[in-house]
């Protein structure tokens, strides 16, 4: 998700100032995503030059609310109806990391496996007390947050735990091309016929 | 407490870690306030080489106030253990203690007694009496230790109100919905005194929003005193836990530490 998006959600409520808006978007996220001022005033002074929000005359104190345009309520109604692609995430550290962890001679993999399985089973610990924490009715948008954190750690210890069966059952090639190399290999045969 | 930190040796024939705790005096007996104290516990099914080695030296320690969660793929001992905690089977080696008193020290008359009254049982087979309601379903292991009918009856309704089922005590388990007969099953585990309380995949096959209740319905019970045991191979049941205990092949080969506070979280989810 962009911050950009979210300052515009937030602008949607009502008019804000730079520091409104950090508070309320800490708050919308349950301060999982901290924000510092900085990057407020950047994302915001971008939505201005593209039309999506302006600035409205500043107060006594000092402080320069803006609002948002019909432009900004386009773009932002674009954003809700439009799924998020997969495509559009971050590369999987962890996937990446194992895949190599298995091509790389001296490497542990199933102590690999069960050392992240170990952390992320802690966060999801961590994740549940919060949950447990907050079960008054205004908590839902938040204990909403932390159920997506919460099947996001499960995804990935469930994954773990596939990779760990697959691994018990995975005799290394003794020697000759890998699968990935002798695919590769075929591909570009066959490229050249 | 030990904790089990960085890359764990990787075969499964590996010698069990030390114990998960340790009594601070270094004395042989139990840590003092230990509901359960498991002591290198091993249990093997059948002999020479048809042998099944179900355990194989496991150690834990619960102490009240205190969930464990045991997770582990199908045929790592995660039930096995279980089954050794409740007094329901015996360790070929190794001690098991409830409350500090050693099951092995028990004859048949006592250990049932501390069965009934100490210990309670969420299966995943809900065991339900069909031809009893649910207040008598709750009210029966009571009256089988010889409290009286009106007492045991009193005491759970008790239990039936703490898992928010008050009105619906005189209904029979066909009666109630999946959900509802899971949570008389709890309040059957939790009526009386116990202390020790074993579950085994309690959240089954309920829907997630009526499972998380079951959860917390174990986790208020755990916070006012007692001592937990779940089994489960779900890591969003799991983490309704104080500490996750892994096993693999009958041994642990890890555990999670004790949670200490959230800050680790919140300053580590920008991942």
């Amino acid at each position: 998700m962009s911050i950009r998006h979210g300052l515009l959600a937030l602008l949607e409520r009502g008019q804000m100032y730079g520091y409104q808006l950090r508070a309320a978007f800490e708050e919308s996220t349950g301060s999982t995503w901290p924000l510092n001022i900085g990057q407020v005033y950047t994302t915001l002074s971008r939505l201005e030059r593209d039309g999506l929000v302006r600035p409205l005359p500043e107060s006594e104190a000092g402080q320069r609310p803006y609002e948002i345009t019909d432009a900004g309520r386009a773009d932002l109604a674009l954003w809700f109806a439009t799924p998020i692609s997969r495509t559009d995430r971050p590369r999987d550290e962890l996937a990446i990391k194992l895949a190599l962890a298995l091509t790389t001679p001296g490497v542990d993999v199933r102590a690999v496996v069960q050392t992240q399985r170990t952390a992320t089973m802690r966060a999801l610990q961590e994740l549940t007390r919060l949950k447990y924490a907050s079960d008054r009715p205004e908590d839902l948008p938040w204990r909403l947050v932390l159920d997506a954190m919460v099947f996001q750690a499960e995804a990935e210890v469930r994954w773990l735990d596939h990779c760990e069966t697959s691994l018990v059952r995975h005799r290394p090639p003794v020697s000759g091309p890998s699968p990935i190399s002798e695919a590769v290999g075929r591909s570009g045969e066959e490229a050249r016929r | 407490m030990s904790t089990v930190s960085g890359p764990v040796p990787a075969t499964p024939d590996h010698g069990a870690p030390p114990p998960a705790d340790v009594d601070a005096s270094g004395l042989p007996g139990s840590p003092a306030d230990a509901v359960l104290d498991l002591r290198d516990v091993h249990r093997t099914h059948g002999t020479g080489p048809a042998a099944v080695h179900a355990l194989r030296g496991v150690s834990l320690v619960v102490r009240p106030g205190e969930l464990v969660a045991v997770m582990g793929p199908s045929g790592s001992g995660k039930s096995t253990l279980l089954t050794l905690a409740g007094g329901l089977d015996s360790p070929t080696a190794g001690e098991v203690r409830v409350e500090g008193q050693p099951l092995h020290a028990l004859d048949r008359r006592g250990l049932a007694r501390l069965r009934r009254r100490r210990i309670g049982y969420i299966f995943q087979n809900l065991n339900l009496i069909g031809g009893l309601t649910a207040v008598e379903n709750v009210a029966l292991p009571l009256e089988l230790d010889g409290t009286g009918v009106r007492r045991a009856r009193r005491l759970a309704l008790a239990a039936l109100t703490e898992v928010g089922l008050s009105e619906l005590g005189d209904r029979f388990p066909d009666q109630l919905s999946g959900g509802q007969q899971q949570r008389v099953a709890i309040a059957r585990a939790l009526v009386g005194e116990r202390r020790l309380v074993l579950a085994d995949e309690p959240t089954g096959a309920l829907d997630s929003q009526t499972g998380e209740a079951v959860l917390r319905l174990l986790r208020r019970r755990i916070d006012a005193g007692a001592a937990g045991v779940l089994v489960t191979h779900e890591a969003r049941h799991a983490a309704w836990a104080d500490r996750v205990v892994f096993l693999r092949d009958g041994v642990t080969v890890d555990s999670t530490a004790p949670l200490v506070g959230v800050e680790t979280l919140l300053a580590g989810s920008g991942r």
